[in-house]
């Protein structure tokens, strides 16, 4: 195995970013769809600091930093989403909560 | 010589602002105090007009004030501006006057009446546009506020509109007044299109350039707007419906100023009418045809109220036959006492009214005198008047008109208005009698009729001196004050020579005539020599054409609005429903069958979308990878 470079880190980011996805697809359970797409998020972050090492810039590390913080934002949004429904609906299966179709 | 002057806006200014006060703030807030404003107002408007009047009768000055331009579209100018000539001020007098009168007397006759201030909104308000009416300097403004006399109108006929036959006359007045001012929109336009302008000065420089035929068809159109207006034949039906407004409205709108008002246009525009013999022919023939078919028609008769709106028509009749022989002054003058005489007729019928409990069968009525004197006497002088007795206002006004008609090159119209004046008499004194004298023919034990009170009966002897004294503004006939007052607005008009012997001659004859109705009406109606009922059998068919107002109704009916009913029912049943609603809800129907197929996308499944957002983005993506190079440059 030569250096590490930067072939690497997105081959790391795409895997988790791929992980996620088919999670995000086919999970039933909101709070795992929810586990999957932080880890879709964090799979961007991958490859933005990988950028960022290739490249010696810290752009991308801010980016990655930013990415962090909004996705701290959506996670509470979206947990008190998750509460709301369980205390509504009493169900966190999305293949249930239909209602907007009507 | 002319004067501009900051002050004439408070004329018009007055009433409308008391209108809107009453109007906005009458049913909650001001209510039984809406002739507090009202009253003032209108007054005050009086006393202003009173002091233009002096200015410009008494110096021959002319008053304008200009308020601002309503219009400016390159060319074409339409300044609001307001102009007192003598016309115009003579025509304030008038309609500020009895407007004020009108207004005192209906503190009395509407007191308890749930509407009360919107009966005190809409009545300024028409003070208000006929006050517009006869300040505007332009035909356009003219034209606006005679739509806005129509409305006002429409308002106050309709007041009681609960009751199904004001609504309906309320309607029939709107409508029938449509038809003329359509030709009058018709007539103002063809002016502008002509002349390219619309101001008074400036088009009646300009006709003298028109082609004959051009005037006339002007003159005409112009014409059928006052035969609307001012109720002449054919269009007349509206105005005997319009009594089933309240009385003062019946005094002020349709007896003493709004019907007027197409009298007042055709001698503001008289150098047009001028301009065309033609025209002025066929405006004296309508006008003694009018006053002639009115009068009989008032002959026969039995509600008091209808018996003075027939009258009304019937001296309109008389105002446009003056107009028609070129005898503008004479118009103006019986405009003037008559509003005098038709207004105490109207207010004195509404006294008799409200103290019979608003009966208006002159059958169920009969000797009143006894109870009611001073309406007795107040409209004894209001009948003498308007029936032409000397020496009262209507008989120097309506003498002048059949001398200018005689003179004026149409001998046979002066003897159709001569005999108009002996039915005048007749059905003048046939309601005095009927009403007044003889045995009461209703209960007086339960109804108790007497005089009005203060409010009302103040105004009725106002008036009643008015009816009686007026006349002698036009004493010695042509060189009276009017004539001299009137003198330089119609200047242009042709003169006729008048000897002294045929004033006379006609003064006589009139006055013979005259007396030969009141006699007549006296033997029919006191003395019972004469037996009314007997006189209708022998009088056969033509008894029945008068008394069903020479079926003008009944044609109307018949052949226009039964067809127009019927033609519109059918553009309703077939094109409305099943063309136009049925284009907009088939639209609808395509519309909600479209959305019920894509609607099955949405599955409400979260997977779903998810999905379609993945495959759209690696779509795209791709597409960009791809093409990229080609697509996205």
């Amino acid at each position: 195995m030569s250096e590490l470079s930067a072939t690497h880190f997105l081959l790391l980011s795409a895997a988790l970013f791929i992980i996620g996805m088919v999670g995000v697809l086919t999970r039933r359970n909101v709070l795992v769809i929810f586990m999957c797409i932080e880890l879709m998020l964090n799979a961007v972050n991958v490859s933005l600091i990988g950028f960022a090492w290739e490249l010696h810039q810290l752009t991308g590390q801010v980016f990655a930093l930013f990415v962090i913080a909004i996705a701290a934002a959506e996670a509470v949004v979206g947990l008190g989403i998750v509460m709301a429904l369980t205390r509504r609906a009493d169900t966190v299966d999305i293949d249930e909560l239909r209602q907007l179709r009507e | 010589m002319e004067r501009t002057v900051d002050w004439l806006v408070v004329i018009p200014l007055a009433p409308l602002l008391a209108a809107i006060a009453n109007f906005l703030f009458g049913k909650w807030w001001i209510r039984d105090r809406a002739h507090w404003l009202a009253v003032p107002a209108v007054g005050f408007s009086f006393l202003a007009s009173v002091a233009a009047a002096w200015t410009v009768l008494g110096h021959h000055q002319l008053l304008r004030q200009p308020l601002y331009t309503w219009i400016s579209a390159g060319e074409f100018q339409v300044p609001v501006e307001l102009v007192i000539d003598e016309l115009t001020a003579i025509m304030l007098l008038v309609v500020t006057g009895v407007s004020f009168l009108v207004h005192v007397y209906s503190i009395g006759y509407m007191h308890h009446d749930p509407g009360y201030y919107r009966f005190f909104a809409w009545l300024p308000l028409f003070v208000f546009s006929m006050v517009m009416l006869v300040l505007a300097s332009n035909f356009l403004v003219l034209f606006v506020f005679w739509e806005a006399v129509g409305l006002c109108s429409y308002l106050l006929i309709g007041f009681w509109f609960r009751r199904r036959s004001a609504a309906e006359a309320a309607k029939k007045a709107f409508v029938v007044n449509r038809i003329g001012d359509f030709g009058f929109a018709l007539g103002i336009m063809l002016l502008f299109t002509k002349v390219g302008t619309l101001e008074y000065q400036a088009v009646f420089e300009a006709i003298p350039r028109l082609s004959s035929g051009t005037v006339t068809t002007i003159a005409l159109l112009l014409f059928t707007g006052a035969i609307g207006k001012s109720a002449q034949l054919p269009l007349f039906v509206w105005l005997p419906d319009a009594m089933e407004g309240p009385t003062p409205v019946s005094a002020l709108i349709h007896a003493a100023t709004m019907v007027t008002a197409g009298i007042f246009m055709v001698a503001r525009a008289h150098p047009i009418f001028l301009a065309s013999p033609l025209a002025l022919w066929i405006v004296a023939v309508i006008g003694a045809l009018t006053s002639f078919v009115a009068a009989t028609i008032a002959t026969t008769q039995f509600d008091i109220k209808r018996v003075v709106a027939y009258s009304t028509v019937s001296q309109l009749g008389y105002m446009a036959l003056a107009l028609g022989v070129g005898a503008w002054i004479p118009a103006i003058f019986h405009l003037f006492t008559h509003a005098f005489f038709k207004a105490l007729l109207f207010l004195g019928s509404g006294a008799v009214m409200h103290a019979m409990h608003d009966e208006l069968d002159m059958r169920r009525m009969g000797g009143l005198k006894r109870w009611m004197p001073l309406t007795y006497w107040t409209l004894v002088i209001g009948a003498a008047a308007n029936a032409g007795i000397a020496p009262l206002a209507g008989f120097w006004s309506k003498d002048e008109i059949l001398v200018s008609a005689w003179v004026g090159g149409a001998p046979l119209l002066a003897l159709l208005g001569l005999a108009a004046a002996f039915f005048t008499a007749l059905y003048m004194f046939r309601a005095v009698f009927l009403t007044f004298h003889g045995q009461p023919r209703f209960d007086p034990h339960q109804l108790h009729p007497h005089d009005p009170p203060a409010t009302m009966a103040v105004p009725l002897v106002v008036l009643a001196i008015g009816a009686a004294t007026t006349g002698f503004l036009g004493v010695p006939p042509e060189a009276g004050w009017i004539h001299h007052a009137l003198e330089p607005v119609f200047e242009s008009a042709a003169h006729h020579e008048v000897t002294l012997s045929l004033t006379l001659g006609l003064a006589i004859a009139s006055t013979l005539v005259a007396f030969a109705g009141l006699w007549i009406a006296y033997a029919a109606y006191v003395r019972g020599t004469l037996s009314p009922a007997a006189v209708a059998a022998r009088l056969g068919p033509f008894y029945r054409l008068a008394a069903n107002g020479w079926y003008f109704d009944f044609i109307y009916q018949r052949y226009v609005v039964r067809p127009l009913d019927a033609a519109a029912t059918w553009l309703w049943r077939s094109v409305d429903v099943g063309i136009i609603d049925g284009a907009v809800n088939g639209s609808a129907r395509i519309v909600a069958s479209t959305a019920q197929l894509w609607r099955r996308l949405q599955t409400g499944l979260v997977a779903n979308y998810a999905l379609m957002i993945a495959l759209g983005t690696v779509v795209l993506v791709g597409a960009y990878l791809v093409f990229g190079s080609t697509l996205f440059r």
